[in-house]
């Protein structure tokens, strides 16, 4: 079962070039955000070059409500196929969900740069449901 | 007349100070439990309750086929509880604030009414002074409903209603607030004519009273304050601080409730404290009447009362106005004299 769940998923992922990682620092040696609608900011990688470029989310974390999916359409405008990040809410969830976008929860704990080659080697698997 | 009793500080005796004074008022009035995501005087006045009627919010729903994916509504929306996302827009009606502005700007008039449940609103009355029933109104927020203001919103319709006044046998309305100085606190602060502060002395207390006073006292109310927990063992320093602060900011102190070890065990088993067995009882059911009566002067006008000359009357023009207030007190004692 786990087996088909990761076929599927790794042919999914051959389809996605930008993947944007919840960040707490500009690069891929900063650590994973565990949050991502009040992320300070997002690590957008290309994942054919590596060639990174960071997003600044400032202005979601202070709105009083939404942040998750400001964020989400932020990185839809982008055109991020795939977030990674730590815990993503319903609403966030929903909203990238809306726009096409993969969710990968958990990464957290480790460095931008780790939690994309947990990515590109496939050892993780899209999320079916918010876990916040 | 509208008095809420408000405070910084969760706990500070809002609920205590705004059942105990009912409980005392000289004549039938309105009680209102505005803290509609913790209402608690129910648990206090034991009243029989009215079936809950449910209230709702017109948020947007989407119809698809005429939607022209414009953006006009995701623009429009303050609060993204509409968001375009892979070129569509996506509703999230548990974010609307109700400002229907989105259906004004849809041109092709995509948008249907829908509904939310707010929560529920509740009539009822108690008895706990055997000799008259009185009104008690309840909103109460549903579960994972995140807003309160129009819930508050609908809540002071209702007591505002014609209905309202025939059920009710007086013109005073006290209102129980939510803690804090957010949006539920402002929401309801703006439905009073004056505000009671329920401050207590302690260092945290102190910090949310004045937090409080600095938000309420923008909104051109007359305030006043009731000091909670006076006298607690250690705290002279801190009641020190709180009477210093009232007389620098010129806010009328009409009561220090003193801490009391019994008042707590009987509120935490569900009874107020002018309903207290014996002695105890009494005394804080004449701390009650006394604060009613200075209350009651207060909102008449100046000169405000202190705690000393509660007992007299102050001779001002304004004084008529407190009279009106609390007719049927005045009425009694005039037919007495």
């Amino acid at each position: 079962m786990s087996k088909i769940k990761g076929a599927a998923s790794a042919a999914q992922r051959s389809e996605v070039m930008k993947i944007a990682v919840s960040s707490e620092g500009p690069g891929l040696d900063s650590q994973v955000d565990p949050r991502f609608g009040r992320a300070a900011g997002f690590v957008v990688v290309d994942t054919e070059s590596m060639a990174t470029e960071y997003v600044d989310n400032g202005a979601s974390q202070v709105m009083a409500q939404g942040a998750g999916i400001q964020t989400a359409e932020r990185l839809s405008s982008l055109g991020v196929g795939a977030v990674l990040s730590g815990y993503v809410g319903p609403k966030a969830f929903t909203a990238l969900q809306a726009a096409g976008m993969q969710v990968y929860q958990e990464l957290d704990g480790r460095s931008v740069g780790e939690a994309v080659r947990c990515y590109t080697e496939g050892s993780v698997s899209p999320a079916a449901a918010p876990n916040k | 007349m509208r008095i809420a009793f408000a405070s910084g500080k969760g706990g500070a005796g809002k609920t205590t100070v705004a059942a105990s004074l009912a409980v005392v008022w000289p004549r039938p009035c309105l009680i209102v439990d505005a803290d509609v995501e913790a209402p608690n005087l129910h648990l206090f006045l034991q009243p029989d309750l009215d079936a809950a009627q449910a209230v709702y919010l017109t948020v947007p729903e989407l119809d698809a086929e005429k939607c022209t994916a414009c953006g006009a509504c995701a623009d429009m929306c303050a609060y993204k509880a509409i968001a375009m996302l892979g070129g569509k827009p996506t509703i999230f009606a548990d974010m609307c604030h109700g400002c229907g502005g989105c259906f004004e700007v849809c041109a092709p008039a995509a948008l249907n009414r829908g509904q939310r449940e707010l929560g529920s609103l509740q009539w009822g009355r108690w008895n706990l002074n055997p000799d008259r029933e009185q009104a008690l109104l309840m909103g109460k927020s549903r579960v994972g409903e995140a807003m309160s203001p129009p819930l508050l919103r609908a809540l002071e319709r209702a007591f505002a209603s014609p209905a309202c006044k025939d059920a009710v046998d007086g013109p005073d309305i006290l209102i129980d607030s939510p803690p804090g100085v957010s949006c539920p606190a402002m929401t309801t602060a703006r439905m009073a004519d004056a505000l009671v502060l329920v401050a207590e002395s302690t260092p945290f207390g102190m910090y949310d009273f004045k937090l409080a006073h600095a938000a309420f006292k923008k909104l051109g109310l007359s305030l006043t304050v009731v000091m909670n927990r006076a006298g607690m063992p250690g705290n002279q320093a801190g009641d020190a601080a709180l009477e210093r602060y009232c007389a620098a900011e010129g806010l009328p102190l009409l009561a220090r409730l003193p801490f009391d070890m019994q008042a707590a065990e009987g509120y935490a088993r569900g009874n107020l404290p002018p309903l207290g067995p014996g002695d105890n009882g009494r005394a804080w059911r004449g701390r009650f009447e006394s604060l009613q009566q200075a209350l009651c002067r207060w909102i008449g006008g100046q000169p405000w009362p202190d705690l000393a000359d509660t007992a007299q009357q102050p001779e001002t023009a304004a004084q008529t106005r407190a009279e009106r207030l609390c007719d049927g007190q005045g009425a009694a004692e005039a037919r007495h004299a």
